[in-house]
């Protein structure tokens, strides 16, 4: 006389009333998705710098609570492989252990019957290859190799390792201008990074834990927003140093500014008409504006730095040249050039590359798309700047043809329903095939072979493969592709810096120093190949340091700005304040800038969203704060 | 000033104190075991929490600031409730081991525990495993360690060095040493800061007490104890007796019932190494191109173990006399054995010490000058001195004064000031007046240039006769200490003569003092030295009849080779 519950709790009830029953949610239904909630976002906000063991131990608690129980490799050996990990983690194990954890798993993942077990097995294997160090480390000695704790994990997953809390309490505390300030000590580009910065600060923020991340890039925006005109502090005395920077893009410019702090000559050599990099020739204006961006680079330029624009180094003049007329050379060109289809028409007139039009549009040199129609081809944050763009140049129709699905993009999610939302059609699942021209040699549609979803490739996301379909013809005009950008290291590979796939400068990516070359250093895009401008200016501001040293010196860069001490941390679930954009209908008309700043409650609401990891947790042990560098 | 209120009660403080120290102004009690004023103020225990009108959560009373109009309450049922919640889970991570416990009675958790009332554990008892090692000085339990995170406070931001860190991860983080270095090979001078500030008996410097034992029921060893000047201005704490009863002829009576042959006192051998140092400062401004300055005191183990692993480019501005211990015990197994015709490996040298340091100093090589045994046998603290005046049932309140014996028991003023800061260089300055002017100056000539607290270091321009001005500097504690040497080595500060104390406050403060939670007594035990130095009849190392005498039978003048041999080291 007892039935299972129908909300799929798992409990037993008593008396059969009906014969069948809806399954209707109930209370403990509820409550373990809002668990299940937490769990997730729990998992998002994981801090940075800890055991990976103990992270292989959760995934393991988690998954021997799922066992039905049935199998025999489910439900024991998980309870045993936990059981092992245990042991490691409490300095109990051996390097017997290790391998029995291994052969377990290997077992379970052969043996078991269903994905609880097998993907449980396989995420342990997966953390024996991916860190077997540390394995071997509690191994050996009982604890981790991991010895540094991250008190905040906004500023750790700064590449550049801006005062993040610090900034936002300025914010809050309506001082916009230190806000400014405080950032500059480490990244000389508040404002680039205020309209662009992919914020990886904002993808661990332990806010995440209470409810979301907080929207760290907005309120920076806003502090740009309501500085104002924030001078530059003074330069150190003179060093009688001179240091060339090879490319004006944030790396360079980061460099040339932390270096010309440190007293200093800097030079920047840059082969565009104007200064900016990337953030000019391949960030098209409406997402951050032109006038915004000269104001910053000229009060960069107010620390005193010279400027050379129109000169390619490695062409006009040689590195070599270079060398005996400067102490040390920044290498910083970047990657800008374009990468081909290699699909037949491709030289067909009208098909140009995401690089010469946004590097166009960058120097103010507007191709008129009235009345045309534009295929972009490719999936990440360029193809959606030239999609978006291409709207804005007039054309009738834009369709971005991408060979995987929308959610395989490595392009931004806003970005792409961005685009979507000015009127661009977004063709997913279509695999470039071929140009069609016509007569005159001239673009007249794009042909693109259907594909499928199909298995995992070894980058991680799913590879696309043919579908039994007919291929589409897509009439258009033009077709800008936009598949990625390369690197042109020729002139200086020729002149003896090493150079790897791709071109690649291959200089160290966390020193940026280059083997065998002292004084030469490299970062940015062009070591790391296409990045983000963050990570750009992080290589810049650590090149500054190494080259400072290079040349005999210590000379730490500091900013006298107090932050405000923290109120209490209100831990009340409140939701995450995004700034407005302009209605996709009005900006998809102009390049004008179509976000919103926050308004003044706004920025106040979300400021006050900050937990304050500086002055809570371990932060107020070991402060998470670098007063100087 | 804020105005707000604790429990009702109106009260005022100035912006920017934390409840607690509010609270304490007020004679209001809130419990607490990791808050260490101004050095660890991180809100890690939970026990100090209170309940704040609008603050949903409770707060920490010593990370949280008063403000205008804050309505605190310091108890109440969910106040009780949430800190015997954590009284108990830090219960559960300590090994409580009371009466085998050398902090027993003395353990700012076993006090809360009491006060608390808690009569059993709610949670089974899970500590970490104790790895500790009596390799060296300070010696580690991390079974009783309850991550109050007091000695990485102290030792980072007081001495500099920063020997204890947090390490590992999770739950699973642990105090240890940095990178998990043991202490014997890591950069800790074992000053022993982090033993006096360990609320538990988690950190303590090793106890030696069984050799001296085994030394004292040994019948064929003569037995000589000697006494540190700082530890006669400490010593009765421990045992309850008030400055008045517990003087230095009670101490010395104390020493001469645990057993000892002779009690003799270091002083003596402080004025020997005012002799040293002294004629040896004037020997290198003799000659001063000669040399590298500033010239540096040697007499703290802390400050030499610091300067030799941090700062070696230094090793050479260090004076080669050796610290008042080492010279007595060279003396002791020498000039004194001779004298009585005791064969010195049969003669057993114990030290009292307000210092661990000293028990590394002992084993140092070139510690072994007289007779090739260690010429310090046992170095204990001022904390196992008494220990062992209360295994031996020494009622030290009860005995009669009593001298120090003779011939290494008589002392000058100028000596029992070695254990404050800033008491070497006075008494260094005092004789070497002497020696420069042929007279002596005024006793209290120099007080002008004594430290005052407050300042990283106190820097002085003394006028000596025939020598020009004598620029000094007087530091103690090793954070301070550090600042100054970058700023000598920046050539920001020039000195001839540099007085370095490991501890804050000089050896008064010392790491082997008596403990006293919350409490830095430094200034008041350095307060009692002085005191002693003014009432003392003499007060000119110079003019210390047994010195003089040392000196006229046995080593001829400071500096000879006989002086050099026994009384100073190669840096």
């Amino acid at each position: 006389m007892f039935r299972a519950c129908a909300c799929m709790c798992g409990r037993t009830l008593p008396f059969p009333m009906s014969r069948l029953e809806l399954k209707t949610p109930l209370k403990l239904q509820s409550t373990l998705e809002q668990l299940h909630e937490g769990m997730q976002r729990r998992i998002e906000a994981y801090p940075p710098g800890l055991c990976p063991v103990e992270a292989a131990l959760n995934y393991l608690t988690l998954s021997k609570a799922q066992s039905c129980g049935k199998c025999v490799p489910c439900r024991i050996g998980l309870a045993n492989m936990a059981r092992l990990l245990e042991q490691l983690l409490d300095g109990e194990g051996n390097a017997d252990t290790v391998s029995l954890l291994e052969t377990t798993a290997s077992a379970i993942a052969d043996s078991a019957d269903c994905a609880i077990g097998v993907e449980a097995a396989n995420a342990v294997l997966l953390t024996l290859r991916g860190f077997k160090d540390d394995y071997m480390e509690h191994a050996a000695t009982g604890h981790c190799l991991v010895g540094k704790k991250e008190a905040l994990p906004c500023r750790a997953l700064c590449p550049a390792d801006v005062d993040i809390p610090g900034y936002i309490a300025l914010v809050k505390a309506g001082r916009n201008a230190d806000a400014i300030r405080l950032i500059r000590k480490d990244n000389p580009f508040p404002v680039a990074c205020a309209y662009i910065c992919e914020h990886p600060c904002e993808s661990h923020c332990r806010r995440k834990m209470v409810d979301d991340s907080v929207n760290i890039r907005a309120l920076k925006r806003y502090a740009v927003s309501k500085a104002g005109d924030v001078p530059q502090p003074s330069c150190g005395a003179s060093t009688g140093k001179r240091v060339a920077v090879i490319g004006g893009g944030p790396g360079g410019l980061t460099a040339a500014y932390f270096l010309q702090l440190m007293g200093h000559q800097v030079t920047v050599f840059e082969r565009h008409k104007q200064l900016g990099g990337m953030m000019r020739y391949g960030i098209p204006s409406y997402r951050f504006p032109r006038e915004v961006l000269d104001a910053e680079i000229k009060s960069i330029l107010s620390t005193g730095i010279e400027v050379k624009t129109g000169i390619d180094v490695g062409r006009a003049n040689t590195l070599a040249d270079l060398r005996k007329e400067f102490d040390a050379i920044f290498l910083s060109i970047g990657a800008h050039t374009d990468k081909k289809l290699r699909i037949e028409g491709e030289d067909s007139d009208g098909v140009i590359s995401a690089v010469k039009l946004l590097g166009g549009i960058g120097d103010g040199e507007m191709p008129d798309f009235t009345g045309k129609r534009v295929v972009v081809v490719g999936g990440g944050n360029v193809a959606m700047d030239c999609t978006r763009s291409a709207v804005r140049l007039g054309a009738t129709k834009v369709t971005c043809v991408y060979r995987r699905r929308i959610e395989d993009m490595t392009a931004q999610r806003e970005e792409v329903d961005g685009a979507i939302a000015e009127g661009a059609e977004v063709m997913t699942l279509a695999a470039p095939l071929k140009v069609e021209a016509d007569a005159n040699g001239k673009v007249s549609a794009f042909w693109a072979k259907p594909q499928m979803i199909g298995e995992f490739d070894k980058g991680g996301r799913p590879a696309p493969k043919d579908a039994a379909a007919e291929p589409i013809r897509i009439p258009c005009d033009i077709v800008v592709v936009a598949i990625g950008q390369g690197i042109d290291s020729k002139a200086f590979e020729n002149e003896g810096v090493p150079c790897g796939r791709g071109g690649s400068i291959l200089a160290s990516e966390s020193t940026t120093e280059i083997a065998g070359m002292p004084g030469v250093f490299a970062g940015g895009d062009v070591v790391t190949g296409p990045a983000t401008v963050i990570k750009a200016i992080a290589a810049g501001k650590v090149a500054a340091a190494n080259i400072d040293e290079y040349l005999g010196f210590h000379h730490e860069i500091s900013v006298d700005v107090a932050v405000p001490a923290a109120g209490f941390a209100d831990l009340r679930r409140h939701g995450r304040v995004n700034p407005e954009e302009r209605p996709a209908d009005e900006r998809k008309g102009d390049f004008k800038c179509m976000e919103c700043p926050y308004s003044d409650e706004a920025a106040a609401e979300e400021a006050g969203r900050c937990l304050r990891c500086d002055c809570f947790g371990f932060g107020n042990f070991k402060g998470g704060r670098y007063a100087k560098w | 000033m804020v105005n707000f209120t604790i429990n009702g009660k109106a009260l005022s403080a100035a912006e920017g104190t934390t409840i607690l120290k509010a609270a304490q102004e007020n004679g209001i009690k809130i419990p607490h075991l990791c808050y260490l004023e101004k050095l660890n103020e991180i809100g890690a225990c939970r026990l100090c929490i209170v309940e704040i009108k609008g603050i949903e959560r409770l707060a920490p009373a010593c990370t949280t600031q008063v403000s205008e109009g804050m309505e605190i309450l310091t108890e109440s049922p969910r106040i009780y409730n949430a800190r015997k919640v954590n009284l108990q889970l830090i219960l559960s991570r300590h090994r409580t081991a009371c009466t085998t416990c050398i902090r027993s009675g003395n353990c700012e958790l076993q006090n809360l525990v009491r006060d608390f009332n808690l009569r059993e554990e709610a949670f089974e008892c899970r500590p970490e495993k104790n790895a500790s090692s009596d390799a060296c000085p300070i010696v580690r339990d991390a079974s009783k360690c309850v991550q109050c995170m007091r000695c990485v406070q102290v030792c980072e931001k007081v001495q500099g060095i920063g020997v204890w860190d947090a390490v590992g991860t999770g739950c699973r983080s642990v105090v240890d040493t940095a990178k998990r270095i043991p202490v014997a090979e890591s950069d800790c001078v074992y000053c022993g800061q982090c033993v006096t500030h360990c609320p538990t008996g988690a950190l303590v410097a090793r106890d030696d007490t069984d050799r001296v034992l085994a030394a004292l029921a040994n019948t064929e060893l003569t037995t000589v104890i000697q006494v540190a000047p700082a530890v006669r201005a400490a010593w009765n704490e421990a045992l309850g007796i008030s400055d008045e009863i517990g003087t230095v002829g009670r101490m010395v009576a104390a020493l001469k019932a645990l057993g000892f042959n002779f009690v003799f006192d270091t002083n003596f051998a402080a004025d020997l190494t005012i002799m040293e140092e002294g004629s040896e400062l004037l020997e290198r401004l003799k000659d001063a191109g000669k040399h590298s300055w500033p010239m540096f005191t040697s007499c703290c183990p802390g400050w030499v173990r610091f300067m030799k692993t941090q700062y070696p480019e230094f090793a050479g501005n260090l004076s080669t006399a050796k610290s008042p211990q080492q010279m007595f015990g060279a003396v002791a197994k020498s000039y004194f054995a001779e004298k009585r015709g005791i064969d010195p490996h049969k003669l057993f040298v114990v030290s009292v010490m307000p210092c661990s340091a000293k028990k590394a100093e002992c084993e140092l090589p070139g510690m072994s000058s007289a007779c090739g045994d260690p010429d310090v046998d046992v170095v204990l603290t001022t904390r196992e001195f008494c220990r062992m005046l209360m295994t031996l049932n020494v009622s030290a309140e009860t005995l009669p004064e009593a001298n120090f014996d003779s011939p290494l028991g008589e002392s000058t003023g100028a000596a029992v000031i070695f254990g404050a800061t800033g008491g070497v260089m006075e008494a260094a300055l005092r004789s070497a007046y002497y020696l420069l002017a042929g007279k002596n100056p005024e006793a209290d000539a120099f007080k002008a240039y004594r430290p005052v607290a407050g300042k990283p270091w106190q820097e002085s321009e003394i006028a000596l006769p025939g020598a020009g001005t004598l620029r000094t500097a007087v530091v103690s504690g090793l954070a301070n200490t550090r600042r100054l040497l970058e700023a000598v080595k920046a050539g920001e500060a020039k000195y001839d003569f540099v007085e370095v104390m490991a501890c804050p406050g000089g050896c008064a403060g010392g790491g082997g003092q008596p403990i006293h939670a919350g409490e830095e007594r430094a200034e008041s035990r350095g307060r009692r030295l002085w005191k002693l130095d003014g009432d003392s009849a003499v007060r000119f190392s110079h003019e210390n009849p047994e010195v003089l005498a040392l000196y006229k039978d046995y080593l001829e003048k400071p500096l000879s080779h006989k002086s050099h041999e026994l009384l100073h080291v190669e840096n």
